[in-house]
């Protein structure tokens, strides 16, 4: 066992060079134009008012692993994770993640709504503390898909009138729904149809009548460049990515607001933290998740702010001053048709239709 | 008799056992000269190996979360086609309440929704209930277990406790060859859920197509840095190496630059005429995209083996040939090419072994018919988080490259490989 220990601390080591000094902190997350937004809304007004030196680290696409793999080895390194709700799930599942009281350990509303209250739903367990709303969307090219622009979703299934490739993220979640939408099967029942093997047979029909016009991307820039290149007409990613190709690049891309599907992310806090790190832990994520903060991270990009009382604080964008309330995805005129990730159902069926999808991919 | 011819060292010993002694010596000094590298190997990378791979066959979750209920279970018929008694009931009640206690009973969840999906949240929220379960004023578990979740009534949901309720098992392996053990005995996945089999095979026979193209364009080049002067060599020797230190994510990059269906081989060939512009060739997202990128990531490490083989042929002996008459093919053929073979040898050990491990570039540039088993231990691994299955996989292909190695060394003979 200590001969374990010890391998797996010199694997956990090498995996995290950066192990957190007693005035450091170390938060993790995605890296890019999404972290340079928490360091300008939550890292720098922390730093300045409490002179704890924030060390960011852009793992968040591994985190689950590299978070069960520094438990093993008895070392944990990270402070603060910032995670997708499904992740935060598999978190908790394996006790990873610490437990929150929502209404003790963060900050009430303004008018003093309690933080549980003021988050609702979007608190889908005991360990994660909700941040954004995101959106997996679509784009489109302008000049290349004709003199109608697409309107529903149903037009990335349309060959006939949008002939071209599309790029779709290479993972059954989100594509297996949008697929089963557009074969006719009701939004409410999309989960329940998907549950059945019949229903899968069905989405990968659907699926296989453009699977020769897809273009799989893994990871969220892949869509933004194809579109830039010309290389698809349509494709999904994260709706803040295609924000910055549209309104930072001035790409001539539009926005495919139809069907989306709600996301959530948000920070967790590990397991097994000494005592005066959980301490500093938590009064960051108190800081970091009250009403004003999560405001203000709208300012520098377009995801909405998990809290209903951080709504009507979202300003301008701090360097091109637009507006940036109708380029939230929870915006009303957006969100007429949307999804939201089933995290229970993915957390059944995840093992099980990614293999089938893998295999279907393959074939 | 014997003892008159044996020969005797100086201090009356035998020679024979002075000289074994010595050897002995030696021997005992180069172990302790490489004692401290051996150390570091077996405890920073042996033994973590080791560690990974016996995860393929580990399942203690099961029995320490549920240590009662595996014991009445056992007695349980499977086959009944009926739920287990209250017996068992009341046993994983009070094993499930302890376990919620220390938040282990989601992770039991997670390992057996791998086997049968739909456990992880059964686990989940019965495991909620639990909590307020009181267990000495229950009188039915049977009902109460009912009640919480019809599914506990469900006999595969125990079967799959029952099937993997030992310390070991064999399910990642079986797993990882497309294989599943239902109540009628192994057997195999559905039609629609098979790949692995068909990931290694493609593993393999791409790494062996990448290989021969490397072989292809490698020897040449590695022909042209042997044979030029020192001067124009060496800029040779620089043009190779330059990819070699330039980062793979780069390269790799760049690769998707040049081969896209808009990028600039493509606009160049419509420019040139050649294809029409609504007949672009498909160079990425598929095979073709990924024996190229990783062809060029690799040649480097067929040319340095080569060349440096060819450096030590002797110019002399491609002459002595042609004077006695051999024109030039035969003289490489006969002469040049037989010399160099150690090193074609060596480069594609390399060469084969590396491209079976690589994993980040056939996820940018493969698309879905150019991706390799790794792709899908690194999901395993990073993803999934089935560590399992992950191993299990990764076990495979190591067996898989050691019997390569053993049939190379039988065929070709691994004495026949040279690096220089």
């Amino acid at each position: 066992m200590k001969i374990k220990t010890i391998m797996l601390g010199g694997a956990a080591f090498a995996m995290s060079a950066t192990a957190a000094l007693a005035e450091d902190m170390t938060i993790v997350s995605w890296g890019g134009a999404y972290t340079a937004s928490q360091q300008a809304a939550y890292h720098d007004p922390y730093s300045a008012m409490t002179g704890v030196n924030i060390i960011n680290d852009a793992s968040s696409g591994e985190a689950v692993a590299k978070l069960r793999a520094m438990s093993e080895a008895g070392n944990v390194t990270w402070d603060v994770v910032d995670v997708v709700a499904a992740d935060a799930l598999r978190l908790c599942d394996e006790g990873l993640a610490m437990e929150i009281d929502a209404d003790t350990q963060l900050a009430d509303a303004p008018d003093g709504t309690k933080a549980s209250v003021d988050f609702g739903d979007l608190m889908v367990n005991e360990c994660f503390i909700p941040q954004i709303v995101y959106s997996t969307t679509f784009g489109y090219r302008k000049d290349l898909v004709g003199s109608t622009a697409p309107t529903s979703v149903c037009s990335v299934f349309d060959t006939a009138a949008y002939p071209g490739k599309r790029s779709l993220e290479k993972r059954p979640i989100n594509n297996m729904e949008w697929a089963l939408m557009c074969d006719g099967v009701a939004k409410s029942d999309v989960y329940d149809v998907l549950a059945t093997d019949e229903g899968q047979a069905r989405a990968f029909a659907k699926l296989d009548t453009i699977k020769g016009d897809v273009i799989w991307w893994s990871a969220g820039a892949d869509t933004p460049q194809l579109l830039a290149d010309g290389e698809v007409i349509m494709g999904s990613t994260y709706n803040g990515r295609l924000f910055a190709l549209i309104e930072e690049q001035g790409q001539n891309v539009g926005m495919l607001w139809d069907g989306q599907v709600f996301d959530l992310d948000g920070w967790i806090i590990p397991a097994g933290l000494s005592d005066e790190r959980k301490a500093r832990a938590l009064d960051y994520v108190y800081f970091a998740t009250d009403t004003q903060r999560l405001a203000d991270q709208a300012k520098y990009i377009s995801y909405g702010p998990a809290r209903k009382s951080s709504a009507p604080l979202v300003s301008k964008h701090a360097t091109l001053g637009i507006d940036m309330a109708p380029h939230m995805p929870t915006d009303p005129n957006n969100a007429k048709n949307t999804l939201l990730y089933n995290y229970s159902f993915w957390a059944d069926y995840r093992d099980d239709i990614d293999a089938k999808f893998q295999a279907w991919l393959a074939k | 008799m014997s003892n008159t011819n044996t020969v005797l060292a100086s201090d009356g010993t035998s020679l024979k056992k002075s000289l074994a002694k010595s050897l002995r010596r030696q021997k005992i000094r180069a172990l302790l000269l490489i004692a401290p590298l051996l150390f570091f190997v077996l405890l920073t990378f042996i033994a973590p190996i080791g560690d990974m791979l016996f995860r393929s066959v580990e399942n203690n979750i099961v029995s320490d979360t549920l240590p009662r209920t595996v014991k009445v279970l056992s007695k349980w018929d499977s086959m009944s086609g009926q739920a287990p008694d209250e017996e068992v009931f009341e046993a994983f009640a009070r094993d499930l309440k302890i376990a919620v206690k220390s938040k282990l009973h989601t992770k039991l969840g997670s390992r057996l929704n791998y086997e049968k999906t739909g456990i992880s949240s059964l686990v989940r929220q019965t495991g909620r209930k639990v909590k307020k379960l009181d267990l000495d004023a229950t009188p039915s578990f049977k009902d109460a277990f009912e009640k919480m979740n019809k599914k506990w009534m469900d006999p595969s949901v125990w079967q799959t406790i029952q099937q993997f309720s030992s310390k070991y098992t064999d399910g990642y392996f079986l797993a990882a060859a497309d294989l599943t053990r239902t109540s009628e005995g192994i057997q195999k996945v559905d039609e629609d859920k098979k790949i692995y089999f068909k990931l290694f095979v493609r593993t393999l026979y791409m790494s062996l197509g990448i290989t021969f193209m490397c072989i292809l364009l490698g020897y040449p080049i590695a022909f042209l840095l042997a044979t030029l002067p020192m001067r124009s060599s060496n800029v040779l020797m620089i043009l190779v190496l330059l990819p070699f230190w330039t980062s793979l994510l780069v390269r790799t990059s760049a690769w998707k630059v040049l081969l896209q269906n808009q990028g600039v081989i493509n606009d160049f060939l419509v420019w040139l005429g050649v294809i029409a512009d609504g007949n672009r060739l498909e160079l990425i997202n598929n095979v073709t995209g990924t024996v190229i990128a990783m062809t060029h990531i690799l040649l480097p490490f067929m040319i340095l083996p080569l060349f440096s083989v060819m450096k030590t042929i002797p110019p002399t002996y491609m002459r002595a040939a042609k004077s006695m008459g051999a024109n030039d093919f035969m003289a490489f053929r006969r002469v040049y090419f037989p010399q160099s073979i150690p090193g074609i040898g060596a480069g594609s050990i390399l060469v084969f072994i590396l491209a079976i491990g690589y994993y980040i570039t056939p996820e940018i540039v493969g698309g879905t018919k150019g991706v390799f088993i790794s792709n899908r231990i690194a999901y395993h691994i990073s993803s999934s988080l089935n560590w399992g299955l992950g191993a299990a996989l990764g076990a495979i292909l190591l067996v898989v490259v050691l019997a390569l190695y053993w049939l190379y060394d039988k065929f070709v003979g691994i004495d026949n490989v040279k690096l220089g």
